[in-house]
């Protein structure tokens, strides 16, 4: 896989994503679905099945309705009534709680990683972490990058409510906060989840204070060369409905980003890596930085850590 | 051999406190300050009109992996507990764990308060209590018992069960408990939170650039469906050392015998997440009794055996040692005994075999043994001809461009099972497969054990059902949710599944999902709908449900009260697999069973 091809493949996988779950939310309880009967039960016909007793084949078309009415008649709840309600109504509520009910959760660290590029080597940060059940989620994400030796050039934090709408993939809004450059806050609405041909795809866009809207999509894949031994082409591109003159930033497509890492996996929870990045400001964004004589894109060697507990 | 001593009857029989005088009951040695005990390997027997069990903390070892344990009477499976047909038993079970536990005899017909689940049948047993089970025994065969609190099951809370039959038996010569199991050093909920947030972290026999067979267009399709056609098993011997009677493989158990024998194995599978495929090579099996219901017999080579079902199987090796061999289903692991006439002969078992690879028909594309391994588009239905089209034709959809669509299309499902993330497909033409002989078997040369092979050998009263229902069993891997009808059980708190007593229906379960899943239904048995004829359906407490196929059973609701009907597979249930049966109402006395 050539990380050109990734770019297309997200922008495909977006839509595509999107089409996965729209009709979901009104699947909850059928509400666009007209009634219909349950599909007629049909025995397994056992046609070619050597010496088959035939008896079982008249059963024909059984009713497939409501049980009868003395299945709903004595108490609700049997042992009640011989270990006493109070102590039944504690068991039953632990039960189903420890039966689907589990809240569990995970701070993943993406990327750790330093990147040699001629002239300036810079560090980089991507982790992400969240607590919660099944179908909603605190989700907490982190990202950051620096020069060695230098400052943090950039650094922000998102708190974020996650919400399945679909098999795959969550709906997440929130608060975003950026410490640096300077100190902004945005709102956030994105989706994360799972795309088809088992791309990780997070999708968001952010309000800012100041009422600047901007996007960021990013995607990557894992692709098993052994079951230890793992390529990971990456791709990250961000986009801006304005101009933004603090940030150099020119509307339309703003920066891509794209890696290739291979990591190896001593355990699922801790893989170092080696890579290599690649990073362009794109369109009216290049034309500030070359205005500015600043170099519009950059080859770097990467060398870092994935992480999990 | 090695093996536990025999703890006589005599030393069983002590004053059994009741729950009023669960004080007196002392403190753990953990609680104490003191370091937990070693658990032993192998079972002990227990036996008589009374019986005592204690569950406690322990330390376990096996393989070179140790950790912790809950162990029953010091055993790790805990005692073999041996009844008789016809007597009444009584079973104090005493708690020394900080927390509930409690004990459920897989299989045994009782009345429901002493089925042993916590919050169905009874509050469960609280630490320091002691809880009196009494029931009178209305069967014989070969079961087991477990604990249905939490996760203990996973850490050793189990044991065999064989009730001798009212009548002698003289089938066999010798007879043989082999109890399949797993043992972790991880704690289970710790494997909970990882099947829950790490992507198959336990698979590495993964489809790779380097490693398994599929074509790049197959992969695409798997890819773009964004399912993995090597999930067989969500949790393997990367972490687990696969048990026989709580040996591991190199603990050389052996069983033996003497040339011209005729030995009972009883096989069961007390796991918590692992199907085995029995065999050993060379000798042929001769299968007699199903979930511990005797049926006609058949002789096999090899057979796959679920989680929480039992087979018993005669076999009358010869002079030598043989090596009887459980490979776990996904081929991660086995667990291996010898049976042996040569004491100290250790047998070499067989090297395991290639790791399986899900095809079309576990996809629920219709059946497809026989045809083309599951490639291209869809080859004969093996025999099968009455499909279950439900609604469309899927085959329409066959051209891999739209399978994503074909795969959940919601609108084949009835109108009960709730869509939402926790169904992540939906079997485009889910056919009956219990003729599959199980995931990886079926492409070997020998004979395998097929469900359309059982027959009772006692004919069941003829009765035809006068209702159907069908359950469709329901996920999503990528989230691992696992549920029945797309509602998991802390969502269908007041819902039970209700039959009317002495009702008898005809239950047909959909499994929505690409694994196959061995669903377990408390205090009864029903019968598997399997061509056998009304009076010989064979019996079974717990069914297979191969992956994006069907099972079907008639079950005579004649047990009233409450009970669990769950997938049997531990972290499937506990991630919500699992439903409340009630059975009303309850028979005025003079009536009925």
């Amino acid at each position: 896989m050539k990380t050109a091809l990734a770019l297309p493949l997200i922008l495909f996988a977006l839509p595509a994503a999107a089409q996965d779950h729209s009709g979901h939310a009104g699947h909850e309880g059928h509400a666009e679905e007209p009634a219909k009967a349950p599909a007629p039960f049909k025995l397994p016909d056992m046609t070619g099945a050597p010496q088959m007793d035939h008896s079982a084949h008249q059963v024909g078309d059984l009713p497939s309705g409501p049980p009868p009415a003395e299945a709903f008649e004595g108490p609700q709840h049997a042992a009640d009534a011989i270990f006493g309600a109070e102590a039944m109504a504690a068991a039953r509520a632990e039960n189903h709680a420890t039966h689907g009910e589990m809240t569990t959760g995970t701070v993943m660290v993406e990327r750790l990683e330093a990147r040699v590029a001629d002239g300036h080597d810079a560090f980089l940060w991507d982790v992400q972490g969240w607590y919660g059940g099944d179908i909603d989620k605190f989700v907490f994400k982190s990202e950051g990058e620096g020069e060695f030796g230098g400052s943090v050039e950039d650094a922000e934090l998102q708190a974020l409510w996650g919400h399945a709408i679909g098999p795959f993939f969550d709906l997440q809004a929130g608060l975003r906060l950026d410490v640096e450059p300077e100190t902004r806050s945005h709102l956030v609405l994105g989706v994360q989840g799972l795309a088809p041909y088992m791309w990780h795809v997070d999708a968001a866009a952010f309000l800012s204070d100041r009422g600047d809207i901007t996007a960021r999509v990013e995607g990557e894949y894992d692709w098993k060369l052994t079951q230890r031994l793992i390529l990971q082409p990456r791709a990250e591109l961000e986009l801006s409905a304005q101009d933004i003159p603090e940030r150099e930033i020119g509307a339309g497509l703003t920066k891509l980003e794209t890696g290739l890492r291979l990591r190896y996996e001593f355990a699922r929870e801790f893989a170092p890596y080696v890579g290599v990045g690649y990073e362009a400001k794109l369109g009216e964004t290049a034309d500030i930085a070359r205005l500015a004589g600043e170099d519009t894109d950059g080859i770097a060697l990467l060398l870092g850590l994935r992480a999990w507990f | 051999m090695t093996s536990s001593p025999l703890i006589t009857r005599r030393n069983l029989i002590r004053s059994t406190v009741g729950l009023a005088a669960a004080s007196a009951v002392p403190l753990p040695a953990w609680a104490m300050g003191q370091s937990l005990t070693h658990a032993r390997q192998g079972f002990g027997e227990v036996s008589g009109e009374r019986i005592a069990l204690t569950v406690d903390s322990h330390h376990f070892g096996v393989g070179g992996r140790s950790g912790h344990a809950v162990a029953v009477n010091g055993t790790v499976p805990g005692p073999l507990v041996r009844l008789r047909e016809g007597q009444n038993v009584r079973i104090d079970v005493t708690n020394r764990l900080a927390e509930d536990t409690s004990i459920h005899w897989h299989g045994l017909l009782l009345p429901f308060q002493f089925d042993g689940v916590p919050g169905v049948s009874f509050p469960g047993i609280k630490p320091g209590e002691t809880f009196t089970y009494e029931f009178p025994i209305r069967q014989n065969g070969t079961y087991w018992w477990h604990s249905h609190s939490g996760l203990q099951e996973q850490e050793g809370h189990y044991g065999p069960l064989i009730i001798e039959s009212a009548t002698p038996d003289p089938r066999y010569d010798r007879d043989y408990v082999v109890l399949l199991s797993e043992f972790t050093p991880v704690h289970p909920h710790e494997i909970a939170r990882k099947l829950k947030v790490g992507e198959h972290y336990y698979n590495y026999q993964m489809q790779t650039a380097t490693e398994g067979d599929m074509s790049l267009e197959e992969r695409l399709m798997w890819g773009r469906m964004r399912m993995n056609p090597r999930d067989i098993s969500d949790v393997t011997g990367a972490t687990y050392t696969f048990l026989v009677n709580g040996h591991g493989p190199m603990d050389g158990l052996e069983y033996l015998f003497t040339p011209g024998e005729r030995i009972r194995l009883r096989v069961i599978n007390g796991s918590a997440m692992t199907f085995f495929n029995i065999r050993i090579p060379g000798v042929p099996m001769t299968v007699i009794a199903a979930d511990g219901k005797d049926v006609e017999e058949f002789e096999v080579d090899e057979f796959q055996i679920g989680t929480a079902e039992t087979y018993d199987v005669i076999v009358t090796p010869p002079d030598g040692s043989h090596a009887l061999v459980a490979e776990a289903m996904d081929r991660s692991g086995m667990g291996v005994a010898s049976l042996t006439s040569h004491k100290g002969h250790r047998a070499a078992p067989p090297p395991l075999r290639e790791p399986v690879t899900l095809t079309m028909a576990d996809m629920g594309m219709g059946s497809m043994e026989g045809g083309e391994g599951g490639h291209g588009g869809h080859g004969g239905h093996g025999g099968h001809g009455g499909m279950d089209h439900g609604s469309g034709d899927a085959m329409a959809g066959m051209d891999h461009g739209s399978m994503d669509h074909s795969m959940r299309d919601t609108s084949k499902l009835p109108d009960n099972v709730k869509v939402g993330p926790g169904l992540d497909m939906v079997a485009p033409m889910p056919v009956d497969r219990m003729d599959f002989p199980g995931l990886g078997l079926d492409g070997v040369d020998h004979r395998v054990l097929r469900y359309t092979d059982l027959k009772a050998k006692r004919p069941n009263p003829h009765r035809m059902p006068t209702r159907s229902l069908e359950i469709h069993l329901t996920g999503n891997m990528e989230r691992y949710m696992w549920s029945f009808d797309g509602k998991k059980f802390s969502a269908v708190t007041d819902d039970p599944i209700r039959f009317a007593y002495d009702e008898r229906v005809r239950v047909k379960l959909v499994n929505d999902t690409m694994m196959a899943h061995p669903i377990h239904l408390h205090g009864h048995f029903f019968e598997l709908v399997n061509g056998a004829g009304m009076m010989n359906q064979p019996l079974k407490h717990t069914v297979i449900v191969q992956p994006g196929g069907t099972a079907t059973f008639d079950v005579t609701a004649n047990e009233p009260g409450d009970w669990a009907f769950h997938c049997h597979l531990l972290y499937h249930m506990h991630a919500g697999m699992m439903q409340t049966v009630t059975v009303r109402p309850f028979p005025k006395a003079g009536e009925g069973a």
